[in-house]
């Protein structure tokens, strides 16, 4: 069947900001979504409040509203577009869950406006829980015996039937949030009551729980003429319990015989035909009683997610591309497998290889937050990898994580077996790693089965692992060249994954000897193609993994070659801004002539889409593995560089080895990004140029630091000198706290001296992004923070053009801005934190590569700072760029017109999804250290209604009216009262705390005093602040926490406060910066100012739009 | 948990080789049965159901790489051989399970190729291999073990018969008949004729559950045996070897077809046919072998992802295009189906007499269960010629 010629125009509905449970994957399928759309010359609109996104740049749609996904606003653009259908099934919970909403309003009916993808009754059976068990149990076929229920008694029944353990899960919610395991009735009550209000419909499904059991998932995808395929089966190596998001995968299946598989897929199929998919794609979750094969359905999501990114990765069958093709009308058949370029997509690929995917958390930046893993998504990232066997696979996967303590390690003894076997019981971060020391310390295959109820045959695996370090480490040293032994021993530790730096390990070699004793050997990895149908068609697109086995498959290369390093796993501090730099610099590249070639190991992102970039290497960013690309690259033709700016720190981090191996390193030299990142030098820097930072000095005792206190004065900011991303960052106000601060960071890492700069107080914190060519500065934005410096510039708010900084100002940013690009040596993209205090502009830092808010800046300000960066790295000089026209011919980020609309970014943070050991939640208040998972913009002509917006992006509209809550600390008392004032003089009615009330009081504002949480409950039970909080009697909270931002181990009044608003979901003020740009946009709301514009409307403004040949043309073969 | 955490493959690593007879030689470790083994090399895509496959009858006479690298992980059982011995006459594998691991597992895969007296090897090379295949075409090959003499191996390769040309039917068939009956619960229906060209334990049972009584009768019953007891209809199964080579088998259908009964023919069955029918058959540079092919159904449109094992396939009849109507000694025909990746003919039925035939395998085992239906098919045809007299409900 041919495509729908009914359909003209489409409006795309994206994910929003990146959170737990939501991440990059489905920015990966709406850019394809759009990019099928746009070929098929269909008109696309799209809605997505996040600026991070590849898939919000105006080249990807004919109009882009970054505005909040929020009923009012779609209802807006769908008035304005009036698209034919919308298209809600790439992106994500949220894209879902508003078509819902937009159908239950009688929106679409109001328009006329179709859903494809998805109709309203198969997402509904799909999510409904209910309805879902009893589809599959109409089928046939089991599902865990389960209860609905909406009341607590109801739970409190239902459990009295299941028994406990049982398991909570909300319907409607996404990465299982606000659901768990409970084991007793305490844990019930608690979770229960947390799933309700995480449910948008209070509803929860108490459930038999079948923890222990083997879990899978099935991607499938069926089309209007009811072919069927299933693309991938992925098998949880941490059986059922452990999230799916939050355990480590392998695709394909590994433990099924076919009977057991064939009989998973037919129940996947009849369940697809009964649930309706008709045009797309979906993932089923199945569970397989190890003992007795009983198998049971546990969800469906009609729509494609976190799993399908990942089969699409794994097999290289793009499912959202193939889904947004079914949408619009097409059948499987008629679609051509982009890969092999001659068979059709009507068919299930079949892999010579084994993928594994390994999640990434942070909980070490959540202090107090349970660490274990349990029904409810906790993890921010994930790495996966390709290997021709599962240990290889495993083992890629494991380095690509980046975090020392993830492979498997021989350094030191692995401790006691039983305490091992403990651990290993229990799901946590870094399990793999826990059954390998258990089988070191002697423990059994069956043993570890046992108490982890992962598959003995996984456990053999690493069993195997470890019986190959062992002979390896007998064998002779491999440093007496000659035996067959050493090479036979090292090609059998390399053929299971194992990094020279495992084996330096176990040989106690340096890393490098180890490669320089390999290469000498002639042991190097080939690498292979992901053709879909293991070799038995010929591959045309080059997406490779490396391997150690025969005949490398690497194609010869004809035009200059650049290689772009990626950013690696999703992590707090570094997620998709970094794969948009890195998409944006291979389509730009691609553009000038060259061939790029992208390398990154993180599933979910645009990079690792094998049409992104001319040849793609999955793998890990290691040295090793980087180098190994590089010299593969090399013998198939010319490398013109390689770039290490775009990807954050992972690459940055690699660039002085890169190059001390020869490695063409394009853009800042590793010498001057030294420069950069070291204090010392950089120190020097500035003071050659003159301009003033913050003093600091480092200790690497409480009495060396008391001495550097005493001599810069307190408040100071203390930081281990190691890390990054603020980990670790604190704001110290006395000796005791400082000696406290001291001495656990000696203990943490012994001999690494403590970093301790004066704290700059009351200090507008600004950032800049800028290119240097050596010659010219650009200017690309200067962002004003709205929380004041002392809250990681990741983590506040902020304004582009800024609001409140004069030309002076920005005079004075240009050229400080421009003295360090000079100074330090920067060719490309140069970051610069300021904090300015009593009129004097600080310097923070400087970053020597793209940061977090290029994507915001080149979005606000309709250029490309990404493409250009790439260009310059590349030997293109600012003024050429604008000859181009790929920068605007004249001025830049500084000097924006005065009507040019004001962009706001807000951080989002992920407290809600978090719960300490007691069930209690996590602390919001913000601080040097960086938190946030994603980001929203706002975008409109003035600050007021740019801020509301992007406040409306991440909590839900601001009220307009209703009740705040005010709860400041003394240092905030005076300047919130005139914002309050407004607040009460726009009709609001304000409760407040004792000081602060009575300080509203004298200003003249009415204020009621409520109980502090402290106090507890009242005569006459009068409820306290958080019960009435919690009851929903609160409609904004403005709570600024006591003693300083940032402070560990929170007054309790302010933790209770803010746990209860994310609880509840309210809006939740916690800086009077915030308060006051609060107020505007409130003020915005009620003048009903409130419209929506398409970043192509600005930038027609602001310059002339980005072309759409921007974006290169797919690839022959990739049109159906 | 039978299975589970026991049967790990024993003794130190013995090296092998397996060397194609254009001489391309993969070095590895033996793997099953000590020995020496030969036959044509072809791959098989397939990453689940190696107990079918090795069973399989079709694989007769071959040397068989998979290409998805674990292979015997969840161990062997009792319930999944498709026949009463392993036929594959040599086993590539990448890596073999040192645990076989299934709740229904009896014993390990290396130790039941031990058993069976079938030789492997595990190679690292096996996608060098299949690509090979790919490029240069399905050839003979040969494993030895506990040997790293290639040229002498050469030698016997080049001295080892051909597969073109080969009859294998008989060689793998039943000697005497029997019956596979319905399932308690499902009455007799109808009864029908089976020829065993090598067929798999899972197609009569597949007609039994349809209320079919078959009975399996040895490759070279003649058109009047087979029709002896009056059955309601006849099958040609799957089977090894080179069509043009069974002679006597394409009598056989001729025969039944000139008769009218209802004739079902699957893979070799279908080739026969289509000989039968006089077109022609030829051998495909390396075959289908795997479960993820996609088969149109041109009547419908429908495509179906179907389980395949040949390596020779039906000639499209000269002038004639997919779809078409062609002419016949048995009046006017068919081409019914096509598989998608390469045009290749997938399927044939007579416009006028109650037969039809499918190159695929929709009794499965290992693979999807897309074309189960055309056994009810096969069946209806049955109710057909009997002028509906067991119309079904
Ligand atoms: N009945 C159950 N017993 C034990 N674990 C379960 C049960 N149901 C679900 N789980 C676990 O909870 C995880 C999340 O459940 P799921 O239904 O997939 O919700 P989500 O929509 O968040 O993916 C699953 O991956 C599985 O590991
Ligand atoms: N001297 C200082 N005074 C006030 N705030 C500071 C100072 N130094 C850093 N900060 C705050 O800490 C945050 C993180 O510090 P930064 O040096 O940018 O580390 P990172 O490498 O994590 O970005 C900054 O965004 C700023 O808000
Ligand atoms: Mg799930
Ligand atoms: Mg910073």
């Amino acid at each position: 069947m041919p495509r729908r010629e009914d359909l003209r125009s489409v409006l795309v509905i994206g994910s929003g900001p990146i959170v737990i449970g939501q991440a990059c994957e489905f920015d990966y399928s709406g850019t394809q979504a759009c990019r099928v759309l746009m070929q098929e010359g269909i008109r696309v609109s799209l809605v997505n409040s996040n600026p991070a996104t590849i898939m919000t740049d105006p080249e990807f749609a004919d109009a882009t509203y970054v505005e909040p996904i929020t009923r009012d606003v779609l209802e807006k653009v769908i008035a304005k577009e009036r698209p034919d259908a919308v298209l809600p099934t790439l992106g994500g919970q949220t894209a879902l869950n508003a078509a819902v909403d937009l159908h239950e309003s009688g929106i679409l009916a109001k328009y006329g406006v179709e859903l494809i993808g998805a109709g309203i009754e198969t997402i509904r059976a799909g999510e409904d829980r209910k309805r879902f068990k009893d589809i599959v149990t109409g089928l046939g076929s089991e599902v865990p015996r389960s209860h609905i229920c909406h009341t607590m008694d109801d739970c409190l029944a239902a459990t009295a039937d299941l028994g406990y353990p049982v398991v909570i899960r909300p319907s409607f919610t996404l990465g299982g949030s606000g659901s768990g395991i409970a084991r007793s009735e305490t844990e019930l009550r608690r979770l229960a009551g947390a799933g309700l209000d995480a449910s948008p419909v209070t509803e929860v499904l108490l459930e038999e729980s079948i923890l222990g059991w083997k879990e899978f998932e099935l991607e499938l995808m069926r089309d209007r003429h009811d072919n069927v395929v299933v693309v991938c089966s992925i098998e949880n190596i941490d059986p059922m319990g452990v999230h799916t998001g939050d355990s480590v995968t392998v695709a394909p299946a590994m433990t099924l015989t076919d009977r057991e598989y064939q009989h998973m897929r037919d129940v996947a199929i009849a369940v697809v035909r009964a649930v309706g998919v008709d045009t797309g794609g979906c993932n089923i979750q199945f569970a397989v009683n190890p003992r007795t094969g009983r198998m049971v359905v546990i969800e469906m999501n009609p729509r494609v997610s976190r799993s399908s990114a990942l089969a699409s990765k794994a097999t290289g069958f793009p499912i959202a591309k193939i889904a947004a093709r079914l949408a619009i009308g097409y059948t499987l058949d008629e679609i051509r497998n982009d890969i092999t370029g001659e068979t059709p997509a009507s068919f299930e690929p079949a892999l010579d290889y084994v993928v594994v995917k390994v999640p990434r958390f942070a909980f070490e930046k959540f202090p107090g937050a349970d660490p274990e893993l349990t029904t409810h998504m906790k993890s921010v990232g994930e790495a996966m990898a390709i290997g021709r066997s599962f240990p290889e696979a495993l083992q890629k996967a494991l380095r690509s994580l980046e975090n020392r303590a993830a492979p498997f390690s021989w350094d030191g003894p692995p401790g006691d077996r039983e305490e091992l076997l403990a651990r290993c019981a229990v799901p946590h971060d870094g399990r793999m790693s826990t059954v390998h020391q258990a089988l070191r310390a002697g423990a059994t295959v069956a043993d570890v089965a046992g108490v982890t109820g992962i598959d003995p045959w996984f456990v053999d695996q690493i069993q195997a692992i470890e019986e190959i370090a062992q002979r390896l480490a007998e064998a002779p040293a491999p440093a007496r060249p000659g035996p067959e032994l050493d090479t036979a021993a090292l090609w059998t530790a390399k053929r299971a994954g194992f990094s020279d730096a495992q084996i330096g390990q176990l040989k106690d070699l340096p890393e490098d000897q180890v490669r320089l004793l390999r290469h000498a050997f002639g042991i190097r990895p080939v690498y292979l193609t992901v053709d879909t149908c293991a070799a038995e068609f010929a591959a045309r697109t080059p997406y490779l993994y490396s391997t150690y086995d025969e005949q490398t498959e690497v194609p010869p290369g004809g035009a200059p070659k650049v290689i772009i390093l990626g950013s690696g796993p999703n992590r707090i501090g570094q997620g998709i801004e970094f794969d948009y730099a890195c998409v944006h610099a291979s389509f730009a590249l691609t553009a000038a002539g060259y061939e790029t070639v992208m390398v990154n190991c993180n599933p979910e992102t645009v990079s690792t889409d094998y049409d992104t970039s001319g040849r793609l290497y999955f793998e890990p960013l290691t040295l090793e593995d980087v180098l190994e690309v590089v010299h593969a690259e090399q013998q198939s033709g010319p490398v013109a560089g390689v770039i290490v700016q775009l990807g954050g720190q992972t690459p940055l981090g690699l660039s002085r080895a890169l190059a001390a191996e020869g490695v063409p390193v394009v853009g800042t030299s590793p010498e001057a990004i030294h420069l950069a990142e070291d204090r010392g030098e950089f120190g020097a820097v500035l003071e050659a140029a003159g301009l003033p930072a913050p003093r600091y000095g480092t200790a690497l005792s409480y009495d060396e630091a008391k001495v550097v206190a005493d001599e810069i004065g307190y408040p100071v900011l203390v930081r281990p000198s190691y890390v990054l991303g603020g980990r670790g960052m604190e704001i110290v106000y006395d000796d005791a706290t400082l000696e406290d601060y001291v001495g656990r960071a000696a203990a943490a890492s012994p001999g690494h001296p403590v970093l301790i700069d004066r704290f700059l107080d009351d200090a507008i914190e600004i950032d800049v992004d800028a290119l240097y060519d050596g010659e010219e500065l650009f200017l690309g934005g200067v962002m004003e923070h709205i929380e004041e410096a002392g809250i990681h510039s990741g983590d506040s708010a902020c304004a582009l053009p800024p609001i409140t900084l004069g030309r002076a100002d920005i005079a004075r940013i240009r050229e400080s801005t421009e003295a360090i690009a000079r100074g330090v040596g920067v060719r490309g993209l140069l970051n610069v934190q300021y904090a300015m205090a009593a009129g004097v502009l600080h310097v923070l830092e400087a970053n020597p590569r793209a940061s977090r808010t290029v994507p915001f800046v080149s979005k606000a300000t309709a250029t490309p700072l990404a493409k250009a960066a790439a260009r310059i790295m590349m030997g293109t000089s600012v003024a050429g760029l604008r000859a181009e026209g790929i920068l605007p011919a004249t001025g830049d980020g500084g000097t924006l017109p005065l009507d040019a609309p004001i962009a706001v970014k807000e951080a989002v943070l992920p407290f809600g999804r978090f719960r300490d050991a007691r069930g209690q939640g996590v602390d919001t208040v913000l601080g040097p250290e960086m938190r946030s998972t994603g980001e929203v913009m706002g975008i409109d002509e003035a600050f007021g209604t740019a801020y509301a917006k992007s406040q409306a992006a991440v909590y839900g509209p601001l009220p307009v009216k209703g009740r705040v809550f005010v709860s400041v600390a003394n240092r905030d008392k005076r300047s919130m009262v005139f914002p309050v004032k407004r607040l009460a003089d726009l009709g609001f009615e304000i409760w407040a705390t004792e000081g602060t009330g009575e300080v509203l009081r004298r200003n003249g504002v009415r204020a009621t005093i409520v109980r502090k949480h402290s106090d507890g409950p009242g005569p006459g039970d009068e409820p306290d602040i958080v019960a009435r909080i919690l009851a929903g009697q609160v409609d904004l909270i403005v709570n600024t926490p006591f003693g300083s931002p940032g402070q560990s181990g929170p007054r309790l009044d302010g933790y209770e406060i803010r746990t209860a608003a994310v609880r509840r979901g309210v809006p939740c003020v916690t800086t009077v910066q915030g308060l006051g740009a609060a107020v505007q946009g409130i003020e915005a709301i009620q003048r009903g100012e409130v419209g929506v514009r398409s970043l192509q409307e600005y930038a027609a403004r602001l310059r002339a739009v980005p072309v759409r040949g921007d974006t290169p043309p797919d690839r022959p073969g990739t049109a159906s | 948990m039978a299975g589970n955490g026991t049967a790990r493959s024993s003794g130190p690593d013995v090296p092998a080789i397996l060397v194609l007879e254009d001489g391309t030689t993969f070095r590895g470790t033996a793997f099953g049965a000590d020995g020496e083994t030969f036959g044509e090399m072809v791959f098989n895509t397939g990453m689940t159901g190696y107990q079918e496959t090795l069973t399989d009858p079709s694989y007769c006479r071959q040397i068989v790489a998979m290409t998805a690298p674990h292979i015997g992980n969840t161990g062997i059982n009792d319930e999944d051989p498709e026949s009463r011995r392993i036929w594959v006459s040599g086993y590539v594998v990448r890596e073999p399970a040192r645990l076989a691991s299934n709740w229904r597992s009896q014993r390990s895969l290396d130790a039941e190729l031990r058993a069976q007296g079938v030789t492997g090897i595990a190679i690292t090379g096996t996608r060098a291999l299949t690509r090979h295949l790919r490029e240069r075409g399905a050839m003979r090959a040969g494993i030895a073990t506990g040997t790293t003499d290639s040229g002498a191996l050469r030698e016997r390769v080049l001295a080892s018969p051909q597969m073109t040309g080969a009859d294998l039917a008989r060689e793998v068939s039943t000697d005497a008949a029997y019956t596979v009956s319905p399932p308690d619960g499902v009455g007799v229906r109808y009864r029908v004729a089976a020829v065993d060209l090598g067929i798999k334990a899972a197609t009569p049972l597949a007609m039994a559950r349809l209320g079919c009584q078959v009975t399996v009768l040895p490759a070279a019953s003649t058109a009047d045996e087979i029709l002896s007891g009056g059955p309601d209809g006849v099958f040609f199964s799957n089977g090894p070897g080179d069509p043009a080579a069974a002679g006597y088998a394409i009598d056989a259908v001729r025969g039944v077809l000139a008769r009218g009964v209802p004739v079902f023919g699957i893979c070799l069955g279908s080739q026969l046919l289509g000989r039968a029918l006089g077109l022609g058959t030829y051998k495909l540079r390396f075959g289908h072998r795997g479960v993820n092919q996609p088969v149109k159904d041109l009547a419908t449109g429908q495509v179906q992802i179907t389980s395949h094992n040949h390596g020779f396939a039906v000639a499209m009849p000269d002038g004639a295009a997919a779809g078409t109507t062609f002419a016949t000694d048995f009046g006017p025909a068919q081409i019914t189906h096509v598989n998608l990746n390469d045009g290749v003919v997938e399927g044939l039925r007579l416009l006028d007499r109650p037969a039809f035939s499918v190159q695929y395998h929709p009794e499965a085992a290992p693979g999807p269960h897309d074309a189960a239906g055309l056994f009810a098919k096969f069946c209806a045809l049955m109710d057909g010629a009997r002028g509906g007299a067991h119309a079904q409900a």
